[in-house]
């Protein structure tokens, strides 16, 4: 075991090993930071969902606990109005290209965005945005997968997990903007994904699905 | 014609595989290597994909996620008469993507495309120098201004009614 350092995170003191990522150390104590594209273990996090926001004395404005390790003395909070108007709009932004039809997605009542939403007290429809959401509806290019981009939020942990396992990856970010997509360009002849599926067991929604008969 | 395809994209891949071993197998040529294909083949078939990313160790899809990042790369062999619809700021604000909506519909090919007989392509592009005309598209590098669905309509016609004559003209050589 490492060095421990202390740490206090919304008033309540914590013991964690030295070089622990601090949303790591919150979640681990039972303090929820709603987060989508943080990967336990992963160096260089993309930090890209803007989701996990908290405050800390003696920086001005919220940071990503995703991207910062604990350290000695550190003081955390992790429901100031700041950090929360940043949730709120970030999870806003992400529903507004959302195709949100939950009781037909299998992440039904396991997913992310249910869980954040909850948490912020907000709804899963984002009132007062433009909604844009991508055609087509279903991508089947894969042998054994099918990807629905208007469910993915684009947190890229597919992609890790997938080059952690395979070394090089099958399936990687394309386009670009709102049009932006997860692709299996040249999958087809890859075959190792029937016994890997990582990709899926790691999704935080219901945007990559296995193949069915009729879907 | 008709047994054209495959032999040209051959001699393709072979221009592709001659050109790569100027390029130092390290990720930051994969921009420089696409524009390489896009430059000499006016588009990066698919084909050439894999032989890019085999040349740098890295995955076919990861290639294909840069290359369709830029709207300089195509994925399709230009069509006879290009089309390129400005959606520059000021083109934009006049309404150019409802014509490229318009020319997409025509044409039943999405920008980027061409049209299964090659006669047309679609593309976007950013401000052409002359906002002035805005919308404005460039068709066979002949610059179109103050554009309207019913031009749109008009040129394609215009270039139907142009073939066909060719092909009369061409079917009474023929006699
Ligand atoms: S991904 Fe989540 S929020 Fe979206 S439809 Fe499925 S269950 Fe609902
Ligand atoms: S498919 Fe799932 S894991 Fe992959 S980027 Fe989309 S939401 Fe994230
Ligand atoms: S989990 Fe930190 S930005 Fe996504
Ligand atoms: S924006 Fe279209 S010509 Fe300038």
């Amino acid at each position: 075991m490492g060095n421990m350092v202390k740490l206090i995170v919304d008033g309540t003191e914590l013991e964690v090993e030295e070089g622990t990522v601090l949303l790591d150390a919150c979640l681990d104590h039972g303090i929820y930071i709603p987060h989508l594209c943080h990967l336990k273990g992963m160096e260089q996090p993309p930090a890209s969902c803007r989701l996990c926001f908290v405050s800390i004395e003696g920086i001005a404005h919220p940071v990503p606990s995703c991207t910062l390790t604990v350290r000695e003395g550190m003081v955390v909070q992790t429901d100031t109005n700041a950090v929360r108007g940043l949730q709120i709009s970030a999870l806003r932004l992400l529903l507004s290209v959302h195709d949100v039809d939950c009781a037909h997605c299998p992440a039904n009542k396991k997913c992310a965005l249910q869980k954040i939403a909850k948490f912020l007290h907000i709804g899963l429809k984002a009132k007062g945005l433009e909604i844009y959401l991508k055609e087509p509806r279903v991508v089947q290019d894969h042998p054994l997968i099918d990807y629905y981009p208007n469910r993915c939020v684009l947190c890229g942990r597919c992609i890790r997990v997938c080059r952690a396992q395979n070394g090089l990856p099958l399936m990687s970010f394309a386009k670009r903007g709102f049009d932006t997509v997860i692709s299996f360009y040249g999958a087809a002849s890859t075959l190792g994904c029937k016994t890997c599926f990582a990709c899926l067991k790691i999704c935080p929604v219901g945007a990559i699905t296995l193949k069915t008969p009729n879907s | 014609m008709k047994n054209n395809p495959v032999p040209e994209i051959e001699a393709i891949l072979q221009d592709v595989t001659a050109r790569l071993k100027d390029f130092r197998k390290e990720k930051c040529c994969l921009i420089p290597i696409l524009q390489m294909i896009q430059h000499r083949h006016a588009h990066l078939p698919h084909e050439t994909i894999k032989l890019v990313a085999d040349h740098l160790g890295i995955a076919p899809c990861e290639v294909y996620g840069v290359a369709t990042f830029y709207n300089q790369f195509r994925f399709h062999p230009p069509g006879k008469h290009p089309i390129k619809v400005c959606l520059g700021t000021a083109c934009h604000v006049r309404g150019g993507s409802i014509i490229l909506e318009n020319f997409e519909r025509k044409l039943r090919i999405k920008d980027g495309e061409t049209t299964p007989d090659k006669e047309f392509s679609i593309e976007r592009v950013a401000c052409v120098g002359c906002c002035a005309l805005a919308p404005v598209t460039v068709l066979d590098d002949q610059v179109h201004g103050h554009m309207a669905p019913s031009k749109v309509e008009g040129l394609i016609l215009g270039f139907e009614i142009e073939k066909q004559k060719q092909e009369r003209e061409k079917a009474k050589d023929d006699f």
